[in-house]
């Protein structure tokens, strides 16, 4: 039964645990940077800029990446397992996400990084 | 299993519980924002390359259509949080009775058609 997956063997609470964490920072991030627009009224490109400079922003943001593909991965893989039941198909469709989301965060660290200091 | 049970799938008449009905919008807004990510940081990637990168980004996000996809993406953002809340406090046995769980997606529902009309006009203003 446990044939069937691509979450390496049964590792069901550590999944469910995982989502619920990343599910709090990626919440935690985003109002960070609703907070951010909503107190700088004049908000233009260096006001930006200068966030994403600020070191510890870079570690947030780094952080956000990392959960936002934990939890999306646990997420989609769930919904995948509930709905395609053709194990070739569930395998094709996972195996796509998850080498797009390799891509995504590779694309996502080089953003980051492209900010000066 | 016999071949001609009944079977009853009219969309319009079945009755959905409202949790249920909370619990597949959550899972539907999930997949939004999944479908979202390339977006999302390719937003991210042109308001950092440059000024007038920011500045056409800017003008990007006057225009309707626009408007609307980041519309729609906040809305799936928030709704997705607003009902993922409730999940968590639920994990915790924070208003996980029958009756408690009722109110509790009508509170999301209720919270979640406030918050996106909100942003809503904060963006059309
Ligand atoms: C853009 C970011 C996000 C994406 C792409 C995303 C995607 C998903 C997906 C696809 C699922 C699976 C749905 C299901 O099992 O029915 C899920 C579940 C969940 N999400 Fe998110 N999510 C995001 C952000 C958030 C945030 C900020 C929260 C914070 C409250 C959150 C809380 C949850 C919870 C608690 C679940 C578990 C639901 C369950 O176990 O049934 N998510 N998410």
């Amino acid at each position: 039964m446990a044939i069937n997956n691509l979450s390496y063997g049964r590792h069901g609470l550590r999944d469910w645990l995982l989502q619920r964490v990343s599910a709090v920072i990626i919440a935690a991030y985003f109002l960070f940077l609703v907070g951010f627009w909503l107190t700088h009224p004049g908000f233009d490109y260096d006001t930006w800029m200068s966030l994403f400079a600020r070191p510890w922003v870079s570690l947030f943001s780094l952080l956000f990446l990392i959960s936002l593909f934990v939890h999306a991965w646990i997420g989609i893989w769930i919904v995948a397992t509930d709905y395609l039941k053709g194990a070739f198909l569930r395998y094709t469709v996972l195996i796509l996400v998850a080498l797009s989301f390799i891509a995504f965060f590779a694309w996502g660290v080089q953003i980051l990084w492209s900010v000066p200091a | 299993m016999n071949k001609k049970r009944p079977v009853f799938l009219n969309l319009f008449a079945i009755q959905f519980p409202i949790t249920a009905i909370v619990s597949i919008l959550h899972r539907a807004s999930g997949v939004l924002l999944f479908l979202f990510i390339p977006c999302l940081l390719s937003v991210l990637a042109s308001s950092l390359a440059s000024e007038a990168d920011f500045n056409a980004l800017r003008d990007t996000f006057s225009q309707p259509l626009a408007k609307l996809l980041l519309w729609l993406f906040l809305a799936a953002l928030s709704y997705h949080i607003i009902a993922g809340i409730r999940h968590l406090l639920m994990d915790m046995d924070i208003g996980d009775s029958l009756q408690a769980g009722r109110w509790g997606a009508r509170i999301v529902l209720a919270l979640s058609v406030i918050v996106i009309l909100l942003i809503g006009v904060g963006l059309w203003r």
